[in-house]
């Protein structure tokens, strides 16, 4: 990997668990486990050290929630309350009937099965969730609610930043690439919808950046894969991080 | 193998029965990732120990009730399928796979940043395929492989290696043969880059020398098996020439 050319001094390296990554003192740090002033790593990854921070970005690892976050979810039950929501985490989310029906929701009068099945497809916005209780859903935003058409893919969540890219580049290539609308969840599920052959080729490319989220200059190669023309200043992609 | 085969297990010169010195462990091989359907997996080869390991989690606790509300639960399965020794061995969960699941699940607890996961289990489940003694020790290296692979926030990885005694020599990494017949056994697991110990059992008498010469031995072991791990780890995520700072 060729270093480039960033405005603060970053030091990367590959990391496994438990081995140490800095010495020294830091502001900030993540994904790391500090001894008095050292600090190792706790994941398999690419750390990234600058003079106030040590991060590890990880390259595995299962989704943890996160207050709004943007995830897809399968209904797998319902109460007379809410939707029980499968987000492919350790935790089961829970989507309220008010936040659907609205404030005068009654389990008398309205029907859960009428908004949600189970089985369905849901685009949905984490509103709380906290160590001590498991994650609840919000529909409330713009392009939430149930996914009625394109295609589910899978993929690692500890890559969905890589897939969304410097400010969307990298979505913004597959979608150019392909014709394709992609919506990205943060629990690693991709909707794609568009032509098939669109569908078809940008999974293609998702399991390009699936397998390679290491590799510098990945949206070039990615550009490259689905021949898109290299447009604006081509932007000095290098690790594809989104901010945070 | 049959026991009355081998009268020595160590000849004049200081050389095993099978052609090791006294401080030379087994071959050994490493690979991560090797399921599909696991979160995360390893494969070790120890010698002739063959084991597979997968982790399952951090996922929901069933039953429920034994969930606990500030950290994961651990779960660990240690098991020999029927064909891994030499006569067949009834599947079902013995007094030793009881005890070994239960060491191996406190040597990786150390390990682990359990409270990471609230309220969640993980599960590491080991088969061991084919057993040729110091099984415990590769299982837990490769669990610890497998819980990396499995992206779990770790504060170390774990590796195991043993020492014992035979024929009143002090030797790293016994076999089957050498266990069976030997004096004693001392299987260790150690974090290396915390140099901390998670596992230590003993089985024979050891003097005080002795022990000091056996837990050297164990850990020159370790390191030795853990700079393996580290190459099947980075080998599995950046590719094998890929190692070191950019």
């Amino acid at each position: 990997m060729k270093g480039d050319i960033a405005m603060v001094d970053v030091t990367r390296k590959y990391v496994i668990p438990g081995e140490l990554v800095s010495e020294g003192k830091y502001k900030n740090s993540l994904n790391v486990f500090r001894v008095e002033d050292k600090y190792y790593s706790t994941r398999v990854g690419m750390a990234e050290i600058t003079p106030d921070s040590v991060r590890v970005i990880p390259l595995t690892g299962p989704y943890i929630p996160r207050v709004d976050d943007l995830v897809v979810g399968k209904i797998v039950d319902y109460s007379a309350f809410a939707w029980e929501v499968d987000i492919n985490s350790c935790f089961y989310a829970y989507l309220p009937a008010q936040n659907v029906f609205g404030r005068d929701y009654s389990p008398a009068r309205n029907e859960l099965t009428q908004k949600f099945a189970v089985g369905d497809l849901i685009a949905a916005k984490v509103m709380a969730f906290d160590r001590t209780r498991d994650p609840l859903l919000s529909l409330s935003g713009p392009g939430l609610g149930k996914i009625r058409q394109g295609e589910v893919v899978k993929i690692s969540p500890t890559k969905v930043p890589r897939v969304i890219g410097k400010k969307g580049s990298m979505i913004r290539a597959v979608e150019m690439g392909t014709n394709c609308r992609l919506t990205v969840a943060q629990n690693g599920l991709i909707v794609i919808s568009g032509p098939t052959e669109g569908i078809i080729k940008a999974i293609s490319a998702l399991r390009l950046i699936e397998k390679e989220a290491h590799v510098a200059d990945l949206t070039q190669k990615v550009q490259t894969l689905l021949s898109v023309k290299v447009d604006e200043k081509s932007e000095s992609e290098s690790d594809g991080e989104q901010e945070e | 193998m049959s026991k009355s085969s081998i009268t020595k297990l160590l000849d004049a010169k200081g050389v095993r029965h099978d052609g090791r010195k006294f401080n030379e462990l087994r071959p050994v091989t490493m690979k991560v990732g090797v399921l599909e359907n696991a979160d995360g997996s390893a494969y070790i080869e120890f010698g002739k120990n063959k084991i597979m390991a997968a982790v399952y989690g951090p996922r929901e606790v069933h039953p429920k009730h034994m969930s606990v509300p500030d950290r994961s639960v651990l779960r660990c399965r240690y098991h020999m399928t029927p064909f891994s020794t030499d006569t067949r061995k009834n599947p079902a969960p013995s007094r030793r796979e009881i005890e070994i699941s239960k060491v191996i699940r406190e040597g990786l607890e150390p390990a682990l940043i359990l409270t990471d996961y609230p309220r969640t289990a993980i599960e590491v489940y080991l088969e061991v395929l084919q057993s040729d003694g110091g099984s415990r020790c590769a299982s837990i290296t490769a669990a610890s492989l497998a819980l990396a692979d499995a992206g779990i926030n770790m504060r170390d990885l774990v590796v195991g290696c043993a020492a014992g005694k035979i024929e009143g020599r002090v030797v790293v990494d016994l076999d089957d043969v050498e266990d069976k017949e030997g004096e004693g056994d001392m299987p260790m697991a150690i974090l290396p880059n915390l140099g901390q110990v998670t596992l230590l059992q003993l089985d024979g008498r050891f003097s005080r020398k002795e022990f000091d010469e056996a837990f050297k031995l164990a850990k020159d072991g370790c390191m030795k098996v853990y700079d393996i791990q580290r190459k099947a780890l980075m080998e599995k995520y950046f590719g094998a020439e890929e190692t070191g700072e950019q």
